[in-house]
């Protein structure tokens, strides 16, 4: 059965059309496979009977011939998207047992093409974290060890479940959202990919909000190849979502062909920064050495508003959220506290044990940024900010294609290890927010393994809507890496 | 243009002072949907009948502008002659309560949909003034909180919840709880030959705050020569004043209480006021330091809000012909401006005037307007939407008079017998023999049989002249009241020989 979930999502859907495995041999090797991997903490709603259901149907529309994109496919959905008559918790209390009458149009544009869905990924508690340690319903453990350790580590965040679940073969890939890093940090620290489409590519509908100017659904694979699938299913336009853009959404798979030559790869001198390790700078050198090797160009550009991009992300995105949050107020839905007094106690109550720490911590600081006196100083300038640093980008995009990065400033760390300090954990995302206060499409690949033997991600950062140019020099990438690596499955044992 | 403000000024204890008046204007849009949602607008459903997920804020809902409203929006723009902005933002305004599922209200904050434009008002004594209109922003309507259903739960009702609402904010242009009432008043009437609100106060489709502050005489003309509004008192915000009636009754108040303070020695601090219609007086509902922080900031779930001019231009074509210039053209069609104003105040009563002067002489066709017509369904309780005699129908009578079938006196009756029988005026006026007798036969042998009864009365009008009108009141009771009385003067002058002046 191993040999069932440790394919590949194209592997996979090639064998259903070639009628040697079923939807339901497949759906049923990764329930059992999530049922022994719940010392992960992976999924916070298994939906397993769901799935074989699903399968069921699945199995028959392929033997009727009507075969969708993404025919019988078991997938993981991070529990922020909204599944109609599926618990739908944000990873925090305050949603008690919200199960929504709707359907994320994401999620429907996936089972509109076949696919399955196996159960809810856990996240950081409205997405907020790059650790999935904010999780109401638990922290996540990464698959991955040090090399001879037995030390839990965190699986990066939010979309922590989704990227353990795919890095521990619990579904042939997985949902993710992605306001700072979301996808690409947890992708890089499990060994997979993470795509962060361009804003707009996919509808923000159904998905419950962070931070709306920034949220951007995406796949988290085990290959590029994956990815582009995936992707091609997801994006949309959609009538629901204004931000959400009317560009023809084209066969990304098809596209990954054709190789590199001639593409000019941009190389932004600000990521070099202090306080990183050297393993990561020599990674990063040589992903420009495996593109150079394939017949890129390799340029130096410059971003320089880039020391900019924490602290304006560390404003625009509370902000938008302090106001996303305010509807979770235990009058409508969800959590409400007992024993109240009158309304003010009420919403007092109700949020003060319905948020957590830091869901907390980002409302008020979103709060005090957009307040009468503060406004001007911070979220104005903020704006500001990232309008340069938009127009960074497209300097930089004069002079090349793509830009190469390292996704995060390090390996996986041990699961505590930076609860105490909020500024070191919002580090993670240096080199992954400028991607979202520009809007653009950032896809992490799995590039090598750091000292003691855990996985690390190289980004590519590509133009607006561009995702087909992004997911070759991506391909690229992950060709010249040859990763291959897995980690041991010590949780079934 | 502007009178002397003489009659404007309010008498203190001590001194005399200016009154000025500024009002903010909700008016909900006529949609079949609402602001952001597909839900319906219907007033009166069962609460919470008229709710989408977006409207009760349910996570991962956003906002989709409905193109109806923003066309409403220009609409009215259009009919207040103001500046339609191309781009325009919207904003949320955020704070807590039970009504408002999002926690937020999105509005329009920096830059509305609608810019500056005017309204001009009637007065009775015949003065016209212009009220600046200092903007019109599209926003949405909060829900309702119900706490009168149980002892010690609230209820929330949210069919209101993101109804699509303008907010029509004026300039500080007027000076007395007057020209305010005729200020709603106008800006209803515009509204509802636009289509573009029902204007509906009791149904709270049009509610009014009323910003009033009290100055010293001459303060008003230095703001505006120099714009500045120093020269003006501080203001006060009365909220949600429903009627006419109590805004006029909410200013008189309030200005008087602003003075009273002043001239005792203390200072008005600016406030949100709450109307109470029972007491008739205003309260303090909060003051500036508890005012709410809104935390404006525009809405990342919406796109700015463009279109282009020629979209503009389409929309101004379907205008129809607004109050001002439906006046206009009364006036020169041969009504006075104050006959005119009235009428076109409503446009149903001014579509039924047209219909009703067709091809008559127009003051006669206002007159029989203003005191049959408006009589009978003041009589009755009914509006002109429910008048039971056409327009056409009083046409008819208008012309049966003018080309003298018939007497006014006869006329009214006719009009009597259709408003409670029904039936075509011609045919009853045929079938009941109505018609005024003109042949000079039938009244010659009519004042004969009077003059051959009374021998004395006929010696006593030929020394008091004046008496003649005894004879003609005789006579039309000879002819059933169907003679007519200029045909009959002239027969008796000539047959009792009397002079022209008698």
């Amino acid at each position: 059965m191993s040999d069932l979930i440790s394919m590949t999502l194209a592997e996979a859907r090639d064998a259903i059309r070639a009628k040697k495995i079923s939807s339901r041999e497949l759906t049923g090797a990764f329930v059992s496979a999530i049922e022994k991997a719940r010392p992960l903490n992976a999924f916070i709603t298994e939906a397993g009977e769901q799935a074989l259901t699903m399968a069921d149907a699945a199995d028959k529309r392929i033997a009727a011939g009507q075969i969708g994109a993404l025919e019988g496919l078991p997938l993981a959905i991070k529990d922020l998207f909204c599944t109609k008559g599926v618990r739908t918790t944000a990873a925090s209390k305050i949603l008690g047992n919200f199960v929504p009458p709707y359907e994320s149009t994401v999620t429907q544009n996936l089972w509109d093409a076949g696919a399955v869905m196996l159960g809810k990924t856990n996240l950081d508690e409205f997405a907020m974290g790059s650790s999935n340690e904010t999780s109401a319903f638990g922290n996540v453990i990464n698959p991955w060890r040090a090399k001879n350790s037995n030390v839990n580590l965190v699986p990066g965040g939010s979309s922590g479940g989704s990227s353990a679940a795919v890095a521990a073969d619990l579904c042939l890939a997985a949902t993710g959202t992605d306001t700072g890093g979301s996808i690409r940090q947890p992708a890089a620290v499990t060994g997979r990919v993470g795509l962060k489409p361009t804003y707009g590519r996919c509808s923000r509908f159904g998905v419950v909000a962070f931070a709306s100017s920034l949220d951007q659904a995406g796949p988290m694979t085990k290959t590029v190849k994956d990815a582009a699938i995936m992707l091609k299913t997801m994006a949309s336009v959609d009538a629901k979502d204004s931000t959400s853009v009317d560009i023809e959404v084209p066969d990304y798979e098809k596209l990954l062909e054709g190789g590199i030559k001639g593409l000019r790869v941009g190389i932004p001198k600000e990521y070099r920064i202090d306080g990183v390790p050297a393993e990561i700078n020599a990674l990063w050198t040589r992903g420009a050495e495996w593109l150079k090797a394939q017949g890129a160009e390799i340029v130096e550009v410059s971003l320089p508003h880039t020391k900019y991009a924490l602290p304006t992300y560390y404003i625009v995105a509370p902000a938008e959220a302090s106001s996303n949050l305010a509807r979770y107020d235990g009058v409508k839905f969800g959590y409400r506290a007992e024993g109240v007094r009158d309304i003010t106690d009420l919403y007092e109550k109700s949020r003060g044990q319905g948020f957590g720490a830091e869901v907390q911590r980002r409302i008020l600081i979103g709060t005090y940024v957009l307040s009468a006196g503060y406004y001007d100083a911070y979220y104005s300038r903020a704006q500001k900010l990232r309008t340069l640093i938009k127009r960074d980008f497209e300097q930089a995009f004069e002079k090349c294609d793509v830009l190469l990065t390292p996704t995060t400033p390090g390996p996986a760390f041990g699961v505590g290890a930076k609860t105490s300090d909020p500024l070191e954990m919002y580090l993670q995302d240096v080199f992954t927010v400028t991607v979202n206060l520009a809007g653009l499409p950032g896809i992490s690949v799995p590039a090598g393994l750091s000292e003691n033997g855990l996985p690390l991600g190289l980004q590519l950062i590509g133009k607006a809507f561009d995702e087909a140019t992004l997911l070759r020099a991506a391909l690229a990438v992950e060709t010249a890496a040859d990763f291959k690596h897995s980690p041991a499955k010590w949780w079934s044992v | 243009m502007n009178a002397p403000i003489k009659n404007k000024l309010l008498k203190g204890e001590t001194s005399e002072w200016e009154i000025v008046i500024g009002m903010e204007v909700h008016a909900q849009i006529l949609s079949q949907s609402k602001l952001f949602s597909g839900a319906s607008t219907t007033f009166g459903a069962e609460p919470n009948n008229n709710v989408s997920f977006i409207d009760a804020g349910f996570p991962g809902m956003l906002p989709v502008i409905n193109e109806k409203c923003v066309e409403q929006a220009v609409r009215t723009g259009l009919g207040l002659k103001a500046k339609i902005n191309l781009r325009s933002l919207f904003d949320r305004k955020n704070y807590f309560y039970p009504d408002l599922p999002q926690g937020y209200q999105i509005s329009q904050y920096k830059d509305p949909i609608v810019g500056e434009g005017e309204v001009l008002i009637d007065l009775k004594d015949g003065e016209s003034i212009k009220v600046g209109i200092e903007r019109l922003h599209l926003e949405q309507d909060a829900g309702k909180s119900l706490h009168d259903q149980h002892p010690d739960h609230s209820f929330v009702d949210l069919n209101r919840s993101g109804i699509a609402l303008m907010e029509i904010v004026t300039k500080p242009h007027m000076r007395t709880s007057e020209e305010a009432a005729a200020f709603l008043k106008k800006l209803r009437a515009i509204v509802r030959y636009l289509g573009t609100c029902d204007g509906n106060m009791d149904e709270g489709s049009m509610r009014a705050d009323v910003n009033v502050s009290v100055c010293r005489v001459g303060g008003y003309d230095e703001f505006r020569k120099t714009g500045s509004f120093k020269t003006l008192g501080t203001r006060c915000e009365i909220k949600n004043v429903n009627s006419m009636r109590f805004i006029a009754q909410a200013v008189e108040y309030e200005a008087r209480r602003q003075i009273e303070v002043i001239e005792g020695g203390g200072t008005i601090a600016q406030e949100t006021r709450l109307y109470d219609s029972k007491l008739g007086e205003t309260r303090s509902m909060r003051s500036k330091e508890e005012a709410h922080d809104y935390r404006y900031f525009p809405d990342p779930d919406l796109l700015p809000l463009e279109f282009e001019q020629s979209w503009v231009d389409a929309i101004a074509k379907t205008l129809p012909e607004l109050p001002d210039e439906k006046k206009a053209r009364f006036v020169k069609g041969g009504l006075s401006p104050y006959d005119a104003s009235v009428l076109v105040a409503e446009r149903e009563l001014a579509d039924y005037y047209e219909e009703l002067a067709k091809g008559v002489d127009a003051k006669a066709a206002a007159n029989w307007l203003n005191n049959e017509i408006l009589g009978r369904l003041n009589r009755d309780g009914l509006s002109i939407t429910d008048v039971p005699v056409s327009a056409a129908a009083n046409n008819a009578i208008i012309q049966m008079i003018s080309d003298q079938t018939i007497s006014g006196k006869i006329a009214k009756d006719l009009l009597d017998i259709v408003w409670t029988e029904g039936g075509d005026p011609r045919q009853v006026v045929e079938a009941r023999g109505m018609k005024q007798v003109t042949d000079t036969g039938a009244i010659d042998a009519a004042i004969e049989a009077v003059i051959a009864a009374n021998p004395d009365k006929v010696e006593e009008v030929k020394a008091k002249p004046k008496l003649s009108a005894w004879f003609v009141g005789q006579v039309m009771k000879q002819t059933g009241g169907k003679a007519n009385p200029v045909a009959v003067n002239a027969a008796l002058k000539t047959r009792l020989n009397l002079p022209d002046e008698g």
